[in-house]
């Protein structure tokens, strides 16, 4: 009888536990405004090696705030299409501009690398994004692009499209360990 | 027992009631005040199947208490009490299905009526969805000359209006109770439908079929102006957005033009020519800001682009962080595209 009180308690507790974790992942900070509209508007000059200088990233947290944040990353799929990054990248298979679904990096894939090339564009087509896109969004981004190789916690993959799916869903894709190649 | 002098409770109850529905009858989102033609045969319809119901309703419950109340008799069980009952059962199935042939029958013609205009249509508008804002956009023979409106559907009086209605991401329903009833915008589909104002005024719609966090704060005004108004504010609209008229406003679109606001909004007449956000070539001269969440004024204004998050949580219009001056200067120039 006590045991069954017990283990009716433990199963409750792990209930919460888990609807606790649902929460983090779900978790919306639409209204932490200095954070959410600050914009990088710093000139940064690229030293020599592509992708290597994380550390001195002005926003420089090693990951997006998003990154296990499954709004962040739907919100970052959807601004992927509207700010019109398909329309050089596609939906991540790459035309004009590099696959960002692959394992093949060019400036590396790490949050900071990602943030940089947005912010201050890359040699050969991409733009500068600086103060154009608030850097709460950059980070949505961020999370996002990281996500299209597989990248993040499978409960915080999207797994739908506002449009006809072109290919396999994020959370169904397999996740390569990326390599950063330093050139095209 | 303390009890109060005056009216009683009960008086109390139906004068507030009474005159609750009252005001429910005149209001410009309400279905009993129909400015058109569809809305009155949804009214009239809705109306006739109220009497009806409500009749036979009062009328079972009359059999009911009649049924309750009634002592039993000696001859109840005998053979004319049978044959009684099996004529009045017999009666009352009759007459309750030639009341639904009959109901089923007038809901059928007002669907017909609804469905084909009175008229050719006068002009085709195109209803956009987007979370959480409505695009009308005004189609022409011309490109350069189609207006799109975001929140505000201005159309002549008397004549049919074409809408053909789109989403660009969730299900959402275009209602305005006095001018017709719902339909929804559907990503991928084209549905349609037509509306007539008989009369010039402001109508309030609002999205009708859950579509996320905001779908409360998703409302529009169709403003009905008899035919030479609404040509006049077509031929307005039409126009790109001027020089600013002073310096505030010229600095106002410089701040403009170097900040975020460009990455989603489109002013015709400068290089701001993105589609993701409502088009403010001519934003003062609307009546609310937010799909009708604020009034169009410089303070509301002002709220709306310092904060969003904090007047309409999570709708896709980032906060800005702007100095006072810089604001300011935006607002200027906002408020001068008219």
């Amino acid at each position: 009888m006590m045991s069954r009180r017990v283990a009716s308690c433990a199963l409750l507790l792990c209930g919460v536990l888990l609807a606790g974790a649902g929460c983090e992942r779900e978790s919306r900070p639409f209204q932490q405004l200095p954070a959410a509209s600050a914009r990088t508007e710093r000139p940064l000059l690229s030293q020599n090696t592509p992708g290597g200088r994380v550390g001195e990233s002005p926003i420089d947290t090693g990951a997006s705030p998003f990154q296990e944040n499954a709004w962040g990353i739907s919100e970052g799929k959807r601004l992927f299409e509207q700010y019109n990054c398909v329309g050089c990248h596609a939906h991540g298979g790459g035309g004009m501009g590099p696959a960002l679904i692959d394992d093949r990096w060019i400036y590396g894939n790490r949050a900071a690398n990602l943030f940089d090339t947005i912010v201050q564009g890359r040699p050969n087509g991409m733009p500068a994004f600086r103060n154009k896109i608030p850097d709460s969004q950059i980070w949505q981004l961020v999370a996002y692009i990281q996500s299209m190789g597989g990248h993040a916690p499978l409960a915080a993959l999207p797994g739908r499209s506002d449009h006809m799916r072109v290919g396999t869903p994020e959370n169904a894709r397999p996740a390569t360990p990326a390599v950063q190649t330093g050139h095209p | 027992m303390t009890r109060r002098t005056g009216r009683p409770a009960g008086a109390w109850v139906a004068t507030t009631v009474l005159s609750l529905a009252l005001a429910g009858c005149r209001g410009n989102q309400v279905i009993f005040n129909p400015q058109g033609p569809a809305a009155r045969d949804i009214a009239q319809l809705g109306w006739f199947l109220f009497a009806v119901c409500g009749v036979v309703y009062a009328m079972v419950l009359v059999a009911l208490a009649w049924a309750l109340l009634r002592r039993r008799r000696e001859d109840d069980q005998g053979a004319g009490a049978t044959r009684a009952i099996t004529r009045t059962v017999a009666l009352a199935t009759a007459v309750t299905a030639a009341l639904l042939v009959v109901l089923a029958a007038t809901s059928v013609t007002a669907g017909r009526g609804l469905t084909s205009p009175s008229g050719p249509g006068a002009i085709t508008v195109d209803v956009i969805g987007h979370q959480w804002w409505w695009d009308f956009q005004y189609r022409d023979v011309t490109p350069s000359d189609v207006v799109s409106s975001p929140n505000e559907l201005h159309i002549p009086v008397g004549v049919p209006v074409v809408l053909r209605a789109q989403s660009r991401d969730v299900i959402h329903s275009f209602w305005v109770p006095n001018l017709h009833g719902k339909r929804d915008l559907i990503p991928g589909v084209v549905t349609s439908l037509w509306i007539q104002a008989d009369r010039p005024g402001v109508y309030r719609g609002q999205c009708a079929e859950f579509c996320g966090y905001q779908h409360a704060h998703m409302a529009m005004q169709v403003v009905a102006e008899p035919m030479d108004a609404f040509l006049a504010w077509i031929q307005r609209q039409r126009q790109p957005a001027g020089d600013p008229p002073d310096q505030e406003a010229l600095r106002g679109r410089e701040v403009f033009l170097q900040s975020p606001c460009v990455s989603c909004h489109t002013v015709r007449g400068t290089i701001a020519g993105s589609r993701v956000g409502p088009d403010l070539t001519h934003v003062g001269s609307r009546l609310t800001l937010a799909a009708g969440t604020l009034p169009n004024t410089r303070g509301h204004l002002a709220g709306w682009v310092a904060d969003s998050q904090s007047v309409k949580p999570g709708n896709r219009m980032p906060p800005n962080v702007l100095t006072a001056g810089d604001l300011q200067a935006v607002l200027g120039y906002l408020r001068s595209l008219r």
